[in-house]
């Protein structure tokens, strides 16, 4: 069974897993619902009285803050609690591809539950006329930063057969990932560590790429930068799942 | 078909198998015995290439499990303890996952599944969550699973637990009648299935391997001629007080 066969069997098995119960129309809701308040009540979409989803995506990596380990932290706890993890790892499939497949199966749904936000660039489109690039653009930005939060927490689930730690431990990362660009976080190192460690830590941030890529100008470092992170935490996870085996 | 030298497994300080070497030929039911935690869940781990071993070798079917874990694994099926499956799935759908990643392909995947479904009887639960199963009906899952692809070697840690007397005997018979053209290992507890099912018997104590023999041979060792009483003196060491203080 070839690498991408054996990825798209995983695949498959996963993005159903979501729909065969009710968490992914629980998740999708509240994702929906959550997203909806902070726009409107936090972020002043009607007050602010221009046509564009700043407001909207502004809240993205505060809100995938909490929501994107609410998936992740099922990928690798779950299989391991269930034993169902003994039967998978036995199956003649090679382990990075049932890593990469659970991680597409959360990364795909996530996705599903982003676009299921339309509405709000109907809503903006019926208003005014935005600027629909750079809203696409905000789009496929918001999209890449849910992948590297997914590719975090899947580490973080193979780590640990407790769903719980699993989901809290991601959002701690995550959130120092997140804020590394902000001043906070730097004034703390600027204090003793030399500008190239400082300039290192803010590279790192989500914030920084994600903003960058909201402006509208989808460059292919912040690509790569997301991308690269994937990949990382992704290999990371298999290093995760092969030394917690027994 | 399954070749063992050497197998050594550690978890930091505590050895759970401590040298273990076997050959299972083809046309074999081996009953693999022994007290919890002799080591018999974790050599079947290693066999079925979801444990790594610390030291030695084992290969399947021409193929080391270390080296070719993937060809190795594709001609094992495999029952781990617990009998484990996706709850949220139903048998049909989980035993297409299954079928899948085998390899097998729409009409032979249909022809295998239908096959094992019958074999293990599943009909009638194959379209209820695995989760709302009877514990009875989740090992027959489990065992629907292993024997899908019609593998050359079967390795099935209790595949009879939690099964009622009827179900037993008909897993029972469906390993035997699965047993000629394959190798198979089973683990148990229950000694008489040794009896019922198994050409070979081999029992582990604390890791290694302390009797091999048929089930005939074993009990020959005991005055009573039974296989609990050759068990329990090779796997106690004050087995002849213990069974003075029974009897």
């Amino acid at each position: 069974m070839s690498f991408t066969n054996a990825t798209l069997a995983v695949f498959r098995r996963e993005f159903s897993g979501y729909f065969a119960t009710p968490l992914a129309y629980v998740f999708i809701i509240i994702f929906l619902l959550s997203m909806g308040t902070f726009t409107f009540y936090f972020g002043g979409f009607f007050e602010n009285g221009r046509a564009e989803l700043d407001s909207f995506f502004g809240f993205h990596p505060w809100l995938y803050l909490f929501l994107i380990p609410a998936i992740s932290m099922r990928l690798w706890a779950e299989e391991r609690k269930t034993g169902t993890i003994e039967l998978l790892l036995t199956l003649p499939i090679s382990l990075p591809s049932a890593v990469l497949g659970k991680f597409l199966a959360a990364w795909a749904f996530a996705g599903i539950a982003l676009l299921l936000t339309f509405p709000m660039w109907l809503t903006v489109n019926y208003l005014g006329s935005p600027d629909n690039g750079v809203i696409l653009a905000s789009y496929v930005g918001s999209w890449l930063m849910a992948g590297a939060y997914l590719a975090i927490g899947s580490c973080i689930s193979a780590l640990t057969n407790n769903q719980v730690i699993a989901f809290v431990v991601t959002v701690v990362i995550c959130f120092l990932w997140t804020i590394a660009g902000h001043e906070i976080v730097l004034n703390f190192f600027q204090a003793w560590a030399p500008t190239v460690i400082v300039n290192t830590i803010s590279s790192f941030s989500f914030l920084a790429h994600f903003n960058a890529i909201t402006q509208g100008v989808i460059d292919f470092r912040d690509i790569i930068f997301f991308g690269s992170l994937i990949a990382l935490w992704l290999f990371a996870t298999v290093v995760a799942v092969d030394a917690k085996r027994a | 078909m399954i070749e063992i030298e050497g197998l050594v497994r550690r978890f930091g300080p505590l050895t759970a198998v401590g040298g273990i070497s076997l050959r299972v030929a083809k046309g074999e039911v081996l009953g693999f015995l022994g007290p919890n935690g002799a080591g018999k869940s974790t050599t079947m781990k290693m066999i079925t290439g979801f444990l790594a071993p610390t030291e030695g070798r084992i290969v399947v079917c021409g193929h080391d499990v270390v080296e070719e874990p993937l060809e190795a694994q594709a001609s094992i099926g495999y029952l781990p303890e617990g009998a484990p499956a996706y709850p949220d799935m139903t048998p049909l759908e989980f035993l297409q996952f299954v079928a899948t990643v085998r390899g097998l392909k729409e009409t032979r995947a249909k022809d295998a599944i239908d096959k094992a479904v019958v074999r293990t009887g599943l009909t009638s639960v194959l379209d209820q969550r695995i989760e709302t199963l009877s514990k009875g009906f989740k090992r027959r899952v489990g065992l629907a699973q292993a024997i899908l692809h019609d593998p050359p070697v079967l390795i099935m840690d209790e595949p009879t637990d939690g099964l009622d007397p009827n179900q037993k005997h008909a897993a029972r018979s469906l390993i035997r009648g699965m047993a000629a053209d394959k190798a198979i290992i089973i683990s148990t507890h229950i000694l008489e299935e040794v009896d019922a099912v198994c050409t070979r018997a081999v029992i582990i104590d604390k890791g290694r391997i302390v009797a091999d023999g048929t089930p005939g041979e074993l009990e020959g060792r005991a005055p009573s001629h039974k296989l609990d009483d050759v068990f329990r003196s090779l796997t106690t060491p004050d087995a002849e007080i213990k069974v003075e203080s029974a009897s």
